[in-house]
């Protein structure tokens, strides 16, 4: 059984890596936003917004700062994520899932290549 | 939605634009009484009698993309249908309380889901509101306040990767130790 007391071990390790963020921030961060209203979680958005975490963390993405937002506006394509890069430029991806999620991590916040068939520009064809 | 979690997660995301400082969700699972309850409570905002009223019309909402609002509406909707009941109590700069209940062996009952998921997305969201996740079963109970989890952590905040998959284990081993979360 697990117990609180193990989070000091994740503190004492942690503590270096968040100086080492302090020190590569703002400039190079990449954002992922997941839209987290009722009809992106009734879409599916809680499994994708989990998977992000958990790639990232896997992966020890330390420029990538996944968040949430409330409705984005087109509901009939949730989940949607969007992906901001630090120059400003934005992606908008559509009825997202947790393998979708795998494959845009690799892609778009690794390698810097959008992954055009799942953006909101491929939606309706 | 497909799982009452999702409900609490909808819920709970409403306490959050509350600007609540502490949301208190409470799961309640007894095959020997035949119910499942939910009990949401903040110390948000808060809303008035005229608002209070009008809330579980799909109707009104507070979200400016839209003029509609599923998530109120939405739990209702799934208590009173399976022979549950639904309520909803406020007052302004006190915060809310949301109970809804679901009689367990109800056909049309949703599984309660991953609670753990929903838990962890909101901590993972807010690191700075206090969660009390409270999860009762006929086997025992288990008991969640961020407020102990911060203290260990200190200045890491909550919302850390490494941090969020270790909080999922944790109250996944527990809910597995009172057989919570399986109906």
């Amino acid at each position: 059984m697990k117990s609180l007391e193990e989070l000091r071990a994740i503190k004492a390790k942690m503590q270096n890596n968040v100086q080492l963020r302090g020190v590569e921030d703002a400039d190079s961060v990449i954002r992922v936003v997941v839209g987290m209203a009722t009809c992106g979680i009734a879409a599916g958005a809680r499994p994708v917004l989990n998977k992000f975490i958990e790639e990232v963390q896997n992966r020890g993405l330390k420029n990538v700062l996944v968040t949430q937002t409330g409705c984005i506006g087109v509901c009939r394509l949730e989940p949607i994520v969007e992906i901001i890069t630090p120059t400003g430029e934005k992606t908008t991806y559509v009825k997202m899932n947790a393998d979708k999620v795998s494959k845009v991590v690799h892609e778009h916040l690794v390698n810097n290549r959008v992954v055009e068939e799942y953006t909101i520009g491929n939606a309706d064809k | 939605m497909k799982e009452l979690s999702l409900n609490i997660l909808d819920i709970a995301n409403n306490s959050v634009k509350a600007k609540a400082g502490v949301i208190e969700i409470d799961v309640s699972e007894s095959e020997n009484a035949d119910i499942v309850s939910i009990d949401i409570t903040d110390d948000g905002c808060g809303m008035d009698e005229h608002m209070l009223a009008k809330v579980t019309d799909p109707f009104v909402t507070t979200r400016t993309t839209r003029k509609v609002g599923l998530g109120i509406p939405l739990l209702r909707q799934q208590a009173i249908d399976t022979d549950g009941h639904f309520k909803i109590s406020s007052q302004p700069g006190k915060g809310t309380k949301v109970h809804a209940d679901f009689r367990l062996t109800h056909l049309d009952r949703p599984p309660i889901g991953d609670v753990a998921s929903t838990v962890v997305s909101l901590i993972f969201a807010s690191p700075d509101i206090r969660f009390l996740y409270k999860h009762k079963t006929d086997k025992g109970e288990f008991m969640l306040d961020t407020q102990e989890v911060k203290e260990q952590l200190g200045d890491i905040p909550l919302n850390e990767p490494e941090v969020i998959t270790w909080l999922t284990e944790y109250i996944n081993e527990n809910l597995q130790s009172i057989e919570g979360g399986k109906i």
